[in-house]
C-alpha cells in the first residue's frame, strides 16, 4: 500500500502551492484584457503560464512513481491555497459556502484517488 | 427579457456566470489534455535523473517526438487561453476550484479509452466534486 516515495509527495505539494500562485498571475494578467485583446501579451500572463507549465513537470515525474490515492488529495490542496491567495491578493472574502465547497471537492478528489488504485 | 432592467448588479452577475461557463469549458480541455498525456506516458521514454545533466538531452529529444504528449500540451494551451478569458471577471476563489471538475471528466473518459472500471469510491468522488462545484457556482452569485 505504502509505495509512494516521499520525494513524490514533496514534489506534488510544492507543485500545488506554486501552481496555485500561477493562477494569481493569470488573474492579474487577465485584467489587462479588459482594455483590449492585444494586451494578451503581458508579463503577468507569461509568468502565470510559465508557472503552470513548470509545475506540470514535477507532477508528471511524481505521478509516475506515486499512488494516486496519496497524490490526488495533495493536488487538490492547490484549490485550498487559491482560497488563501485570493484573500491575500484580491481581497476576496473567505465565505462558509466556499470553504464547504472546497471540503467537498477535496473529499471527492480523495475518493477518486482511492478508487483509482 | 425586454422587461428586465439593466441594473449594475444583474449585469455583474451575468458576467460572473459567463466566467463560470468559460471555466467549465476549461475543464473539458484539461480532461482531454490529460487523456492525451496518458497516451503520451505509455510511449517509451528514457530514464531522466534530475541530478544527472547527461540524462537531460535524450529525455528532451524523446519528449519532442512524443506526439500525444505534444497534442496534450496543445489542449493545455487551449485550456490556459479559456482560463485567462474566464479570469477577466469573477472571483479567483470561485473559478479556480471549478477546475477540479476535470477529474470527473478524466474518470469518465478513462472508462471509455482505457477500459477502467467504475467503483463505489470513484462514483462517490464524482458526486462530491459535482456537489462542491455546484456549491461554488452558487457561492459566486451572492454579492
Amino acid at each position: 500500500m505504502n509505495k509512494t516515495p516521499l520525494s513524490s509527495i514533496v514534489l506534488v505539494l510544492m507543485a500545488s502551492v506554486v501552481g496555485s500562485l500561477g493562477a494569481v498571475f493569470l488573474k492579474r494578467g487577465a485584467a489587462h484584457l479588459n482594455r483590449g485583446f492585444r494586451y494578451i501579451v503581458n508579463w503577468q500572463l507569461a509568468s502565470g503560464i510559465a508557472i503552470f507549465m513548470g509545475s506540470s513537470i514535477p507532477f508528471l515525474i511524481a505521478l509516475k512513481h506515486g499512488e494516486l490515492s496519496v497524490l490526488y488529495p495533495m493536488v487538490s490542496l492547490s484549490y485550498m491555497c487559491s482560497l488563501f491567495w485570493s484573500k491575500l491578493f484580491f481581497n476576496e472574502p473567505i465565505t462558509r459556502p466556499k470553504v464547504l465547497a472546497l471540503c467537498l471537492i477535496l473529499a471527492g478528489i480523495t475518493c477518486i484517488g482511492i478508487g483509482a488504485n | 427579457m425586454t422587461s428586465s432592467p439593466a441594473e449594475a448588479p444583474a449585469h455583474s452577475s451575468k458576467r460572473s456566470n459567463k466566467s463560470i461557463y468559460l471555466v467549465l469549458g476549461c475543464t473539458v480541455f484539461a480532461a482531454t489534455a490529460q487523456v492525451l498525456l496518458k497516451f503520451g506516458a505509455n510511449h517509451p521514454m528514457p530514464v531522466m535523473n534530475p541530478t544527472d545533466t547527461s540524462t537531460w538531452m535524450p529525455f528532451l529529444m524523446a519528449l519532442l517526438s512524443n506526439y500525444y504528449l505534444l497534442l496534450g500540451y496543445c489542449f493545455h494551451s487551449g485550456n490556459a487561453l479559456l482560463l485567462i478569458l474566464a479570469l477577466r471577471d469573477g472571483e479567483l476563489s470561485v473559478l479556480f476550484p471549478i477546475i477540479s471538475l476535470s477529474y470527473v471528466w478524466v474518470d469518465l473518459l478513462s472508462m471509455y479509452f482505457f477500459h477502467e472500471h467504475m467503483n463505489v469510491w470513484k462514483a462517490a468522488g464524482i458526486l462530491l466534486v459535482i456537489g462542491g462545484v455546484t456549491l461554488l457556482g452558487r457561492a459566486s452569485s451572492r454579492p
